[in-house]
């Protein structure tokens, strides 16, 4: 079967594999690359759970292909954190339990990053909008809601001031 | 792997796009966001031997106005469109009708033109395009034909583009002052396939209607003009009698198809609604 040579820049760092072309970005984020924070549940662009940020923008990597991302910059949830410390809106998660399985949480967190990105103080009908496309069934998506509109808080406020 | 295999071809130019089109296979597909052609492919329901991605094809992503037409390219995406000051000042209908397409992933790579070419018979653009009156141009080795929305679409994910063809570009009346636009929708949840919907555009001259164009979807197997009811409304006054009336005679000229959830005679309630509220809703 024919191969492509991709080159992709995932969390900041180049990465290449050789791919053929049938070849979902899901799989091989978590395959081929060995990131499977990116979860995968319906497969057909239904759930949302493998929503990474493409370019500045969210997108189902079940409906992408990866040759199709060839140069494309890729955030996926492994590139939220700094090593231990959490991003912002997974400490929210965390704090207002805007999870209970976690299935769905990788696309929800990805959709809130898109989110957040391009409106720092977002109404609770945008959160809900932003997030329409992913599916949670533990929830009620209400905690999520909470989440996001907390890590739209902590995103705005100025950096903590040092201890005198 | 979810999909079948296939060839993968990635041109820089439309004249490479429609070199490989005019080469005599059946099975290939055009490739824009494929959010509904991936999905068809990941569940095996579309097979194609052969993709042509248009991604990197450059300068198709514009929305621009030409005289009194809007033009989308074939690469210009939902999202982008949605959030246009042009499309919402010109083509008010289309830009209300967004509030109802997808989710903001699915609208970060699906296309406009993609969306149309697919035909899905639930879908809102095919109907906001047949009630506007858009003109579907069409590129092939042949030569290029524009296809009226009237003559495009022919059943359900069934168009007249022909298999060395590509739409490379969407034309959309400029709405004229005083025209009023109105969308209604019923479907499961917000952002799905319509369970079904109504666009309207309507002109009031001295409180009657004088100008009316009604389109529906889900109602069988492609989005449908309502040429009846249009005909039987203009010169009647513009007020909700008027528009309940307008929703009885859309019901009982649509035949949607039915299922489990959704029998037949209850889309044909719907579609009474619908009309009748959208008309009614029209600004």
């Amino acid at each position: 079967m024919t191969t492509h040579a991709i080159t992709l820049n995932v969390n900041g760092r180049q990465r290449e594999a050789t791919v053929p072309a049938r070849l979902l970005l899901s799989d091989c984020l978590r395959h081929t690359l060995g990131l499977p924070g990116t979860h995968v549940g319906c497969e057909h662009g239904v759930c949302g759970a493998c929503t990474v940020v493409m370019d500045g923008r969210a997108v189902r990597s079940c409906l992408t292909f990866a040759v199709q991302a060839d140069g494309s910059r890729l955030t996926t949830i492994e590139g939220l954190a700094n090593g231990a410390q959490l991003h912002p809106i997974q400490e929210a998660f965390w704090e207002e339990h805007g999870l209970q399985c976690g299935f769905c949480t990788p696309g929800m967190l990805m959709a809130a990053h898109e989110l957040l990105s391009r409106n720092p103080d977002p109404s609770d009908d945008e959160i809900r909008e932003a997030i329409s496309g992913n599916l949670c069934r533990c929830t009620g998506y209400t905690y999520i809601v909470n989440a996001i509109r907390s890590a739209a808080a902590k995103l705005r406020a100025p950096a903590p001031a040092s201890a005198a | 792997m979810k999909p079948a295999p296939f060839a993968y071809e990635r041109p820089s130019s439309v004249g490479a796009v429609l070199d490989l089109l005019a080469q005599d296979d059946e099975g290939t597909k055009i490739i824009a966001g494929g959010q509904s052609l991936v999905t068809m492919m990941n569940l095996r329901l579309a097979r194609p031997g052969r993709l042509i991605d248009i991604n990197r094809l450059p300068d198709l992503d514009y929305i621009r106005r030409e005289g009194d037409e809007v033009l989308i390219g074939a690469l210009a995406r939902h999202a982008d469109v949605k959030a246009s000051a042009l499309v919402a000042q010109c083509c008010p209908l289309m830009h209300m009708a967004y509030e109802w397409v997808a989710h903001g992933a699915v609208r970060n790579r699906g296309t406009l033109c993609g969306n149309l070419c697919h035909a899905d018979p639930a879908s809102e653009m095919p109907a906001v395009a047949l009630a506007m009156g858009a003109t579907m141009v069409l590129r092939s080795r042949r030569g290029e034909r524009r296809v009226a929305a009237a003559d495009f679409f022919q059943g359900m994910y069934t168009t007249a583009t022909r298999a060395d063809e590509m739409l490379v570009e969407v034309r959309l009346p400029v709405a004229p002052a005083g025209q009023k636009a109105g969308f209604a929708e019923v479907s499961m949840r917000k952002g799905d396939f319509a369970w079904a919907l109504a666009a309207v555009l309507m002109t009031v001259s001295d409180g009657r209607i004088t100008q009316l164009a009604i389109a529906c979807a889900g109602v069988g197997d492609r989005a449908r003009r309502l040429p009846s009811v249009e005909q039987a409304m203009t010169g009647q006054s513009a007020d909700s009698a008027t528009y309940a009336r307008a929703g009885e005679l859309a019901r009982d000229a649509v035949s949607p198809f039915g299922d489990a959830a959704t029998p037949a005679e209850y889309r044909k309630d719907l579609v009474r609604s619908l009309v009748e509220r959208a008309l009614a809703g029209a600004v």
